[in-house]
């Protein structure tokens, strides 16, 4: 792993980008990582393009800058890549993952990304298991299917913790379906 | 030892005031400092604190509560930013005067107009000359601990004078770090009850709060409130050399980083502290010597501690996040003061950056220290950091 692992989210907002960073930070951090996660705010309205970072490392993290070399990029809403450059900053060795049903030639040219774009039916998944629309926890094992940055088991922990005051057992069952359903069914 | 949680600053913020358990609390929401006093409101409902929250309608209304609940013996806080600070200001520069040892977690947020909901220093920056005590925070951990220590110096029957805790909106307010939270009871035992020799409450010893007070003894008040500020420091490091025992960690006036050998050192304040530490780092990497220094209590000014400090530097930058139009920015200001008694006095630049929450950059800290090595320097003149041209 380089000195730090940086992951960048962009979506809207009302979909989850700040906690999805947050909850992956929260299970590096469970793994006895140091760790940043910070959103960038700009004028606070449901469905406003947002942006999210985690930095994860085994040293303390110094700098309080924004991710602007990402090793991954996740995109919780495919359509923002039609106004926001969603790959800025992302190497072509790095990770692109998409919401998206398919991986079609549209959706890579609007990335604007030379790299392997990966896919997840993130949408798709959560209104089939939950009936909503909340993309962060499926992408979020599609994130760890293809980089191994954190243990699902770390995430299934901060997914209950989080979520179980909130919105009861059953719920937090479905969110670790979303979860480990992301994981299986992130393509190229 | 204590235990490590994964929180924001604004939740460090009010762990601390969770542990302080102080009887009354007042705000008036604002953003970035909304979440400390949202997560507060939690404890206090879920019965995890016995404070009393008064929900008020503006946060000149906030101050003033707090000034009746500490006038009359309570242990009082807030938290404001920005507006909310500039709206309760007649209050907030009154409460030094009535010696009233609130302390107040001050999110640092850019003063209108243009609005604008993000860091700078300008909201804290238009305070410092009313007499309140000024502590400054790299990030969440910071915040907690100094929040704690800001208590006790505070309400030290010394000093009396009130404390604001200061963070970075967003960027520290917002962030979720590895914090260290200590052992509730050895907290709670550290920051102990208030106690006051006279309570308006009090009625064996009656007495008169805020009175009027002419050109006969105006001058007085005021001189006997610089005296009790100027004992801050060494309350400071008395409280602090106690809060070590819980901690394990020191409380200096202000951090230095690298600075014993250093050819040329950066001055900033709060979260872009860290972002120099990485920079300081880098420019290392390639030979070259360089530092920072952090101050953390900024009212009282440590003069005499700054200029030992950086006695030996031959070049110093200061990075401020505030302007004060047509005159020195207010770090720089204070350290060219520092600075100015040595007999070989170091070159000097100032910077600003970070306005309404501009990013500040490792890369570009790096580059104020190319050119402070360089020795292309105006001193009678700031330089913009990551202004668009």
């Amino acid at each position: 792993m380089k000195e730090v692992y940086e992951v960048r989210m962009h979506g809207r907002a009302g979909q989850g980008a700040k906690s999805g960073s947050q909850l992956l930070a929260e299970a590096a951090f469970r793994e006895g990582k140091y760790i940043q996660s910070f959103p960038e705010y700009g004028s606070e309205r449901r469905g406003a393009p947002t942006v999210s970072y985690t930095k994860i490392a085994d040293k303390v993290l110094k700098s309080h800058e924004p991710i602007v070399n990402p090793d991954v990029v996740m995109v919780l809403d495919f359509g923002i890549m039609r106004s926001v450059a969603v790959a800025a900053g992302l190497p072509d060795t790095g990770i692109l993952i998409v919401n998206t049903k398919v991986c079609s030639t549209e959706i890579k040219k609007l990335a604007q990304f030379n790299g392997t774009l990966y896919g997840v039916d993130a949408t798709g998944i959560s209104l089939e298991l939950l009936g909503m629309d909340t993309p962060n926890v499926p992408m979020l094992g599609a994130l760890v299917k293809l980089t191994g940055i954190v243990k699902m088991e770390s995430l299934e922990y901060v997914l209950r913790e989080h979520f179980l005051p909130k919105i009861g057992e059953e719920k937090v069952q479905k969110n670790i379906s979303m979860l480990r359903k992301g994981y299986e069914e992130v393509f190229k | 030892m204590g235990v490590k949680k994964a929180i924001t600053g604004a939740q460090a913020a009010a762990e601390a005031m969770r542990q302080i358990n102080p009887d009354v609390v007042v705000a008036y929401p604002i953003t970035p400092q909304t979440p400390i006093v949202e997560q507060f409101a939690k404890y206090v409902a879920d019965g995890i604190v016995d404070t009393e929250m008064v929900p008020v309608e503006s946060e000149h209304s906030a101050m003033s509560a707090a000034v009746g609940a500490e006038t009359a013996g309570a242990r009082a806080m807030s938290a404001t930013s920005s507006q909310g600070l500039a709206l309760m200001w007649e209050v907030v520069a009154a409460t030094p005067g009535l010696r009233l040892p609130i302390v107040m977690s001050l999110v640092n947020r850019a003063l209108s107009a243009p609005i604008n909901i993000h860091c700078d220093h300008s909201d804290v920056m238009g305070v410092t000359t009313v007499g309140w005590i000024q502590i400054f925070s790299e990030n969440a951990q910071e915040v907690y601990e100094n929040t704690l220590l800001a208590i006790r110096v505070a309400e030290d029957k010394r000093i009396q004078l009130p404390a604001m805790v200061n963070q970075d909106g967003f960027i520290t307010s917002h962030a979720v770090e590895p914090v260290e939270i200590f052992d509730d009871a050895l907290v709670r035992k550290f920051v102990g009850v208030r106690s006051l020799d006279r309570a308006l409450l009090d009625v064996e010893h009656p007495r008169s709060v805020g009175p009027l007070v002419l050109p006969d003894y105006y001058f007085e008040f005021k001189r006997a409130q610089e005296e009790a500020m100027s004992k801050v420091f060494e309350v400071y490091r008395e409280v602090g050399t106690e809060l070590s025992a819980i901690t394990g960690k020191q409380y200096p006036f202000f951090e230095t980083y690298r600075t014993d050998d250093a050819e040329a050192v950066v001055v900033v304040l709060n979260s872009a502290a860290g972002t120099a530490k990485a920079a300081v780092d880098a420019v290392r990497a390639q030979g070259k010597k360089v530092g920072m220094l952090k101050p953390i209590l900024f009212r009282p000014f440590p003069y005499t501690e700054v200029r030992d400090a950086l006695r030996h530097v031959p070049v110093v930058g200061v990075l401020d996040r505030s302007m004060d139009f047509g005159a020195y920015a207010p770090v720089y200001s204070e350290f060219r003061n520092a600075l100015w008694e040595l007999d070989k006095r170091p070159s000097m630049q100032s910077y600003i950056y970070g306005l309404g929450g501009r990013d500040i950059m490792t890369t570009e800290i790096e580059a104020v220290f190319e050119e402070l090595l360089s020795g292309e320097l105006d001193p009678e003149h700031q330089r913009y950091i990551g202004l668009r041209g």
